[in-house]
């Protein structure tokens, strides 16, 4: 198969960028995306030019660190998989793929495709744990889950943090990635114990870092490569609004 | 307490959805009301005479002048920060991901276009009705007819009777269709009473309550043109306590 | 100058050994703690658990990681589950169990205390994770489901859907952002180790690269903890992230950490077949696959031909007609037998001509019987997203045919030597998880890595770490303007200058493609002394040819992923030879390493107790120069080691 490929190149956060056109020729419809992306730029080296600059590490679709918005759509055209998870097949032979870095304020550009997503780490921080020190726990089977919110808390916990939902949100929402993690320690006796500290300190902290207010779109859902559901937003705002409410 | 509502996103997020709750609230009600034109002029014009300049009537209309005032302002908030969240360089390519609606990506256009068509009904209705009793006025004029404030069936035909004016309130009515498709199931969502068991039921019930809306409002302008001359001739002799 | 190897074994019965440890090693007062500096490198199960840990005890910790966030350690990717004796099966298990499984299943090349201390604190392991808010499987009554797993007769498998490894991850990864919250913690995301700075023979810090600006920055310390992970990148193809490597650990080796038995690498049975020369990722189907699927090729040469030629499809294949060869050869494990046992059996079908695709290098893993049994949603609700997974790379729907598995290189079980403290032999420089070398012997058993990276990281290096830094509470702050890293700065200055004086005509992937040949074919799943001679001479060749042919573009004070790639295939360059000469120098065969002349009649590795019972250390001599080895001897005082039997 034969691609045309318009990819964004950007210096550094603070240079302007722009789009250049590449071309790639012979590759197998069983290649996946990045190994496209390679083979363009073990070709761009041969040429002399710098490679493209691209955010990707386990190629197994659970690191999250993937994060090419291809064709209008973060990850890709394909449902609920990371970029590293698309394969050519996918793709039009001689077609045009348009690939851009991730677009949010609160991820600047800092190469190419390649964005600083510090920011999912800095909400984190801010209350996306529970506070256990090291060796102080009860037994793992001290305090019985039911199956069911265990399951909905893993349904949470399976975000990656590829920053697709903020990247997507018309609005530069971070709303899914926050209520994941929220949601997730909400389903759990363990979790609840400081459930409404987490959940005011962890929207101040988004709200702070610059990420814009989730109007219920969907959008994040529709692109998260872990088809984690605006449930949990629900539940955000419901985890959120009873404890401002109780203050 | 009172600061997350405006500095939180999801305070100010409340904030839209019992402003938003509060107006489909007022809307089910007005439309409820107009339906009684199609079978009783005069009961009308008796809810009309009953919402004129009385206190409780002139202090409902200022609750519901600030809840429209806040759902807009907050609106303008909410879409400036989103603005700046989404950052300045923006996507070559974009399209509409699966599952997502036109209309929640489009609410303030569509909020706008309503608020622009609440505009021409207020000089159309209000600055006819309560406005010129507020102003102690008995009458007034609308083209060749002298309009009593509580006549508001007569007011209704005339308006009407004009072509334009029925286009223009069922775009009106189309845009705020599409508003509140989204807006009504996200009002819960916003205040955390959803869940993926429950979504295709709100969304159902935010389809249900915006095309009852529609229709309610629409079948009475319509029903108004088609009748223009009979309900003219019926309301233009009626005077206020018959 | 050979090692002096003190592995500091505590005396005493095997049960004790590690609690007696503890009573004896110092510890250091909270006032002390506070004045005290820890580097860790690596921000996986390991580095994550030990950094928080050391924090939450007041130590000040600074973390360094290449990725953008220490989320994305290449732990995360560990699929299938974490092993604890909990006993919550009921069927008999027990520390003990799970030590002698462990050393069985490393083929009595690991250290007996150590890895009795691994399964000692396994238990607790599972009790941590779980008030993190791991969100573990579970049962209907509420509490924490198992299952089976390669090389146990029991179900000690504790796991979070597909995902374990990810989920372990974000519990440590989340105490640890508990603490960099606290101020305890200092993060450096997008940094890497270029260089371990060593004074006094202490080590005392580290030169790391800012991979977004450039800058070459020092870091001191009173003592560095290396969490970095294996080297199985060495191979160019692996299940291994394509940022893991194994630079961090080989910088330490250069600067005198001993290099322990590099040649025992882990080839995992189940992963998805290569598909042609574009690709540069192999992807792993989760072990737990093996649980229900069935592994088999065609017992007739006919069929193996229909099927690669697309005349017949391999759900059509006859029951009868089929060779189910583990369960035909280890009917005791069957399915279950260990991942090295597993590999060798496909490589043994796949070398006799019944590999079932294009290129013969393939076995089928199927499910149909399991589906027969439990029914397509039992097996969705178990496996759905590694199905879903294989369908998305491979085009073919395993529910209806069954998947096309081969082996891939996937952990190294070599690594840094470290005493019983996890101490390298560079006084102040620790080496835990996979960096290290210690507890999986030459084969590591599924489940086991998890469980070694937090054990390590919550349970072990917290305490033993103190035994050193009591030696250091009077120790002013490392200066980093010493004449050492003044020294160390030059030293990788002039490495990056070089790389970019070359201007050659191979890009990096070019050269590192040919080394995973070389490492592959020589260094593989089956080694001979031909094969490995062979090997040595063509890694200097190339290594030869990557000096004088490297092209390099970029330059060093900028984002470079090239020179980032380019400095770790210089190092895999090294430690791809250390690897073949430590491989020709065990001649025998363990878990892992398979010598073809050192087999029993029916194929089995064929150790050889009496001669290499021991961990080979290696020693950097210079580059260029043939390293040294020393041997640290493995006494087995509680356990008869016995040829490995999955058969009856």
């Amino acid at each position: 198969m034969n691609f045309k490929l318009k990819i964004w190149r950007q210096r550094d956060a603070k240079s302007q960028g722009a789009f250049e056109t590449y071309e790639v020729k012979d590759i197998s419809a069983d290649t996946s995306f990045l190994e496209m992306m390679d083979i363009l730029n073990n070709n761009l080296i041969h040429e002399g030019k710098e490679p493209v600059a691209f955010d990707h590490d386990c190629r197994e679709g659970i690191c999250g660190m993937c994060s090419m918005h291809i064709n209008g759509h973060a990850h890709g055209p394909s449902q609920a998989v990371t970029t590293c998870q698309m394969y050519m097949r996918k793709f039009k032979d001689g077609s045009t793929i348009v690939i851009e870095p991730w677009r949010s304020a609160a991820f600047p550009v800092i190469r190419d495709l390649v964005v600083d997503r510090g920011a999912y780490d800095k909400i984190l921080q801010a209350g996306g744990f529970i506070s256990v020190r090291t060796n102080s726990v009860p037994d793992g089977n001290a305090i019985p889950i039911p199956k069911k919110d265990a399951d909905e808390s893993m349904d949470a916990a399976a975000c990656v943090g590829c920053g697709a939902c903020a990247a997507t949100c018309k609005n530069g929402s971070a709303m899914l990635f926050v209520a994941a993690r929220v949601s997730s320690l909400a389903k759990l006796p363990q979790g609840r114990v400081e459930g409404a500290r987490r959940a005011k300190a962890m929207v101040a902290k988004m709200d702070e870092l610059g990420f814009g207010n989730c109007t219920n779109t969907g959008a994040c859902q529709a692109q998260c490569p872990k088809s984690i559901s605006i449930a949990h937003i629900a539940r955000l705002n419901r985890e959120f609004l009873a404890a401002k409410l109780a203050d | 307490m009172g600061c997350f509502l405006t500095n939180s996103s999801v305070g100010k997020k409340l904030v839209m959805s019992i402003s938003g709750c509060f107006l489909v609230l007022f809307i089910l009600f007005h439309m409820s009301m107009n339906l009684t034109v199609l079978f009783s002029r005069e009961a009308y014009n008796m809810i009309c005479e009953f919402l004129g300049a009385n206190w409780y009537a002139l202090a409902g209309t200022a609750v519901l002048a600030a809840g429209v005032a806040v759902h807009f302002i907050y609106a303008f908030i909410l879409t400036i920060d989103n603005y700046r969240a989404r950052g300045k360089q923006r996507y070559a390519v974009t399209v509409q991901e699966k599952g997502v609606s036109w209309a929640s990506k489009n609410m303030l256009v569509l909020g706008l276009i309503v608020v622009l068509g609440l505009a021409i009904h207020l000089i159309h209705f209000w600055s006819k009705m309560q406005l010129v009793e507020v102003l102690g006025e008995h009458f007034a004029q609308v083209g060749e007819y002298t309009v009593s404030p509580a006549n508001g069936a007569l007011l209704m035909a005339i308006t009407f009777s004009k072509w334009y004016n029925v286009v223009i309130y069922l775009v009106w009515f189309a845009a705020l269709w599409f508003h509140l498709t989204h807006g009504v199931w996200s009002m819960f969502q916003t205040v955390g009473f959803a869940n993926d068991t429950w979504y295709p039921r709100l969304k159902c019930v935010a389809n249900i309550v915006a095309t009852l809306i529609f229709l309610g409002f629409a079948v009475v302008a319509v029903a108004c043109y088609l009748n223009a001359d009979s309900y003219i001739s019926e309301m233009v002799t009626w005077t206020p306590g018959m | 100058m050979a090692y002096k190897l003190e592995a500091k074994i505590p005396a005493g019965e095997l049960s004790q050994k590690w609690s007696n440890h503890k009573a004896a090693i110092k510890v250091v007062s909270p006032a002390n703690k506070r004045k005290l500096d820890i580097i860790v490198v690596g921000t996986g199960l390991g580095g994550a658990s030990a950094a928080a840990s050391l924090g939450e005890l007041g130590y000040n910790v600074k973390i360094f990681c290449i990725s953008d966030s220490p989320r994305r350690a290449h732990s995360i990717a560990a699929q299938g589950g974490i092993n604890a004796a909990k006993n919550y099966q009921n069927d008999n298990d027990s520390v003990y169990r799970l030590f002698y499984d462990t050393i069985k299943g490393g083929d009595y090349r690991a250290r007996e205390a150590n890895v009795y201390r691994l399964a000692e604190v396994s238990n607790l392991i599972i009790d941590q994770c779980v008030a993190q808010g791991v969100p573990f499987a579970r049962e209907y009554g509420g509490l924490l489901a198992n299952r089976s797993f390669g090389g146990a007769q029991v179900s000690r498998t504790f796991y979070a859907r597909g995902q374990t490894g990810q989920q372990l991850l974000l519990g440590a990864y989340s105490v640890l952002n508990k603490e960099i919250a606290a101020g305890s913690v200092k993060s450096y995301p997008r940094h890497e180790m270029l260089d371990i700075v060593v004074e006094n023979g202490e080590a005392c810090g580290i030169i790391a690269r800012n991979l977004v600006t450039g800058e070459l920055e020092r870091h001191g310390a009173h003592a560095v903890v290396i969490a970095t992970g294996g080297y199985g990148n060495v191979f160019f193809l692996s299940t291994n992230a394509m940022a893991s490597n194994g630079s961090a650990a080989f910088q330490c080796y250069r600067k005198g950490a001993g290099f322990a038995n590099p040649c025992f690498t882990q080839i995992h049975p189940t992963c998805i077949p290569v598909h042609g020369t574009q690709q540069s990722k192999l992807t792993l189907m989760s072990e737990s696959l093996r649980n229900d699927g069935r592994i088999w090729v065609p017992k007739k040469m006919e069929d193996v031909k229909a099927i690669r030629s697309g005349a017949k499809k391999p759900s059509e294949i006859a029951e009868e007609d089929r060779d189910y060869y583990l369960e035909r050869r280890y009917p005791a494990f069957g399915n279950l037998v260990p991942r090295d046992v597993a590999s060798r059996a496909a490589k043994e079908r796949c070398d006799a001509g019944f590999g079932v695709n294009e290129t013969g290098l393939a076995v089928f893993l199927d499910f149909k019987t399991a589906i027969e049994r439990l029914g397509k949603d039992t097996i969705k609700q178990r496996y759905g997203n590694l199905f879903d997974m294989y369908e998305e790379i491979t085009d073919v729907n395993p529910y209806e045919q069954p998947m096309q598995i081969f082996p891939a290189v996937h952990y190294t079980m070599g690594g840094i030597w470290v005493d019983y403290n996890l101490m390298t032999t560079i006084p102040g420089l620790y080496a835990i998880g996979e960096a290290n070398f210690s507890d999986h012997g030459a084969n590591r058993l599924g489940a086991s890595a998890l469980m070694q990276g937090l054990a390590d990281g919550y349970f072990v290096l917290p305490y033993t770490i103190g035994d050193y830094l009591a030696k250091k509470i009077q120790a002013p702050k490392v200066k980093t303007d010493t004449a050492a890293f003044d020294e160390a700065e030059k030293g990788v200055r002039a490495r990056i200058e070089r790389l970019f004086a070359i201007k050659g005509n191979q890009s990096v992937d070019d050269i590192h493609k040919r080394l995973g040949l070389v490492m592959w074919d020589n260094v593989g799943m089956a080694r001979t002394k031909e094969s490995l001679e062979k090997a040595i001479v063509e890694i200097q060749a190339l290594r030869k040819e990557f000096y004088k042919d490297l092209k390099l573009v970029g330059t060093a004070d900028s984002f470079n992923v090239e020179l980032e790639k380019a400095l770790r295939l210089e190092d895999y360059l090294e430690l791809g030879e250390l690897m073949a000469r430590d491989a020709l120098n065990r001649e025998e065969s363990c878990g892992g390493h398979f010598r073809s002349e050192h087999q029993t009649e029916d194929g089995e590795a064929l150790r050889h107790d009496d001669k290499f019972a021991y961990a080979a250390v290696w020693e950097y001599k210079g580059f260029d120069n043939a390293p040294e080895m020393t041997i640290e001897p493995l006494d087995y005082e509680f356990v008869h080691r016995a040829q490995r039997n999955y058969k009856d």
